[in-house]
């Protein structure tokens, strides 16, 4: 069986940084790039599958991003995944989370998996859609938010728990093949060896163009997309009360507020 | 295109209070005669005509449907069938674990405009502009929607007031499309550890998060908790990590800290979830290393500084 876990490359900021000249993004120099933390744990999810099947278990990485990503798909290959695809031309550029997606299914259709595992979202700009848009585009059932999988390879169902709000946890049975979004603390992710890491450096990322998986150029960038992005800018925040000083005098304060909140309690 | 229909979500037969939300949120992009029009599905509607005739909603619709609990299929299908019999030009649902499982597949298939987790949305001329943050909260983003006739938003939770005053809005019934729901709902399960703590009667709880560092640290600050007479609270990740358990966390996806008036977060960052579960607690001091940290930016007091530093000096306070 084959499962297929799309990954994304995220972005955090630097302490300081500036928006770029387009007014749209910020700029590149502020980017920390990493693997998104939703996706180590969809990965896991797809290794433990592999690692406790009695059956051979193929699984596939796919990413959607310039070269620069490259680094995150050998993360996932000094994991364990066997194999990693990476999907890119400049028309590409400006797609939102629906048009990777469709980018994604055109993948999956392709690739053929049983499953498919994608992070709930992505710690950069959250639109938790990607996962779900992509099971939309190949017509599959879908789970979002799953906390637990109950899943035998080859099974025709899987039985998943959703995470709810308020610490409730919603089981269900659901057909497969099937997408689902895999919420943080299903599993414990694994480290890659440097041994792996080593070897990953050497293995290749196959690298497709929207028009190899059959898209036209209409599918992907802006005029694929359903959202855009019209401006980008650092908002005036609320600031607590800072208390300043040593963590003496700091504690001391604290104190303070505790016993007031204590003696308006008693 | 015109009006504005509102998803209002139920659960084990409780109406969600977001849904209310979502009634606020409609006014802020109703245009001239623009009628908002409030949908529930459920397997008997009507029980939910009195908890949402509230000011603001000019029609509500009952929609009759088969699965007694969320499932996506229903939900796309019933929603789709709904804004092709009555064509709004936005449809509001919450930002919430449900719509999660079926909102983009709903807007990918029917080519809606689309936007997630949004906090504020308005006309700008004929342009609807939401707004919504990127990169943990440092930026606000402003996402449009060119060309698209109806437009699907996603409102995030807590920020807009609860629509309240009664009112007699008309109320309809929809006849929902057939759904061939491809999963099945099995039980619903609290998520319990054996801790009997009872984070949701607390109304001091010292949380901590990643910044604690390791889990040797842990027994630190559950001390420093007793000592100060606060509950032991924690952020998702310490829960993951299996440093404490599930029913210490708090914030959206933990336990409901309900009754919290004072929260002192030890090493929190702040993830939205986490700061949207905890908005309502009237004083947080925040304790963290990062000046940046985004709790700062919700919290009535923040220490920036060394977190063992300030907990070793907080104890030796009591």
């Amino acid at each position: 069986m084959k499962i297929l876990v799309p990954v994304k490359q995220v972005a955090a900021l630097d302490e300081d940084f500036e928006i770029d000249s387009t007014g749209r993004d910020v700029s590149e120099e502020f980017l920390i790039r990493d693997l998104n933390e939703w996706d180590d744990y969809s990965l896991e999810e797809a290794l433990k599958i592999k690692d406790g099947a009695t059956m051979p278990v193929e699984v596939v990485a796919v990413s959607v991003g310039p070269e620069r990503i490259d680094e995150s798909l050998r993360k996932c290959l000094a994991k364990g995944a066997d194999r990693a695809i990476r999907v890119w031309d400049a028309g590409v550029e400006g797609s939102d989370s629906i048009a990777i997606a469709r980018l994604l299914a055109a993948v999956a259709k392709r690739e053929a998996p049983d499953l498919l595992f994608a992070g709930v979202q992505s710690s950069d700009h959250a639109f938790a859609s990607t996962g779900i848009a992509t099971a939309s585009f190949l017509g599959w059932p879908h789970a979002a938010v799953v906390a637990y999988l109950g899943y035998e390879p080859g099974a025709r169902t899987a039985v998943v728990r959703r995470e709810l709000e308020g610490g409730v946890l919603h089981e269900l049975a659901i057909d497969c093949p099937a997408v689902l979004t895999i919420q943080l603390g299903i599993n414990a992710p694994r480290y890659a060896s440097l041994r792996s890491i080593k070897q990953a450096a050497a293995k290749p990322i196959e690298v497709l163009a929207p028009a190899a998986l059959g898209l036209a150029d209409s599918d992907v960038g802006p005029s694929g997309s359903l959202s855009r992005v019209r401006r980008m800018y650092i908002p005036d925040k609320g600031r607590a009360q800072m208390i300043e000083g040593t963590a003496v005098e700091q504690a001391a304060r604290l104190a303070e507020i505790i016993r007031k909140f204590k003696g308006a309690g008693a | 295109m015109s009006g504005i229909l509102v998803i209002a979500e139920q659960r084990r037969g409780e109406l969600r209070g977001v849904s209310l939300e979502l009634v606020t949120a409609a006014q802020a992009v109703r245009r001239g005669g623009d009628a908002v029009s409030v949908a529930i599905l459920a397997v008997e509607p009507e029980q939910f005509v009195p908890a949402l005739s509230v000011g603001g909603v000019d029609e509500l619709i009952t929609v009759k449907v088969d699965a007694r609990e969320f499932d996506p299929d229903v939900h796309q299908a019933t929603v789709a069938s709904l804004v092709a019999a009555r064509g709004p030009s936005v449809v509001l649902i919450a930002h919430s674990i449900d719509s999660f499982g079926y909102a983009a597949a709903l807007a990918a298939r029917q080519g809606y405009g689309f936007a997630t987790d949004v906090f504020k949305s308005e006309w700008m001329g004929d342009e609807l502009v939401a707004t919504r943050d990127g990169y943990g909260q440092k930026v606000n983003v402003e996402v449009d929607f060119p060309g698209r006739k109806t437009v699907l938003l996603a409102i995030r939770g807590n920020v807009f007031k609860p629509a309240e005053q009664p009112a007699s809005p008309t109320v309809s019934a929809f006849v929902a499309p057939a759904a061939e729901p491809r999963s099945r709902s099995l039980q619903f399960i609290e998520q319990s550890t054996g801790d009997d703590v009872d984070m949701a009667s607390a109304e001091f709880i010292l949380s901590i998060g990643r910044g604690i560092g390791e889990e040797a640290k842990v027994a630190q600050f559950r001390e420093l908790a007793e000592a100060i007479g606060a509950t032991l609270g924690c952020s998702r990740p310490i829960a993951d990590a299996g440093w404490l358990p599930k029913s210490r966390q708090v914030g959206q996806s933990g336990k409901t800290a309900s009754a919290c008036k004072l929260y002192i977060a030890m090493g929190v960052s702040g993830a939205i979830q986490h700061l949207a579960g905890m908005k309502h607690v009237a004083t947080i001091v925040a304790v963290n290393a990062d000046s940046e940290a985004s709790i700062f930016s919700v919290a009535t007091y923040g220490i920036v500084g060394d977190l063992f530093e300030v907990a070793e000096a907080l104890r030796s306070e009591f």
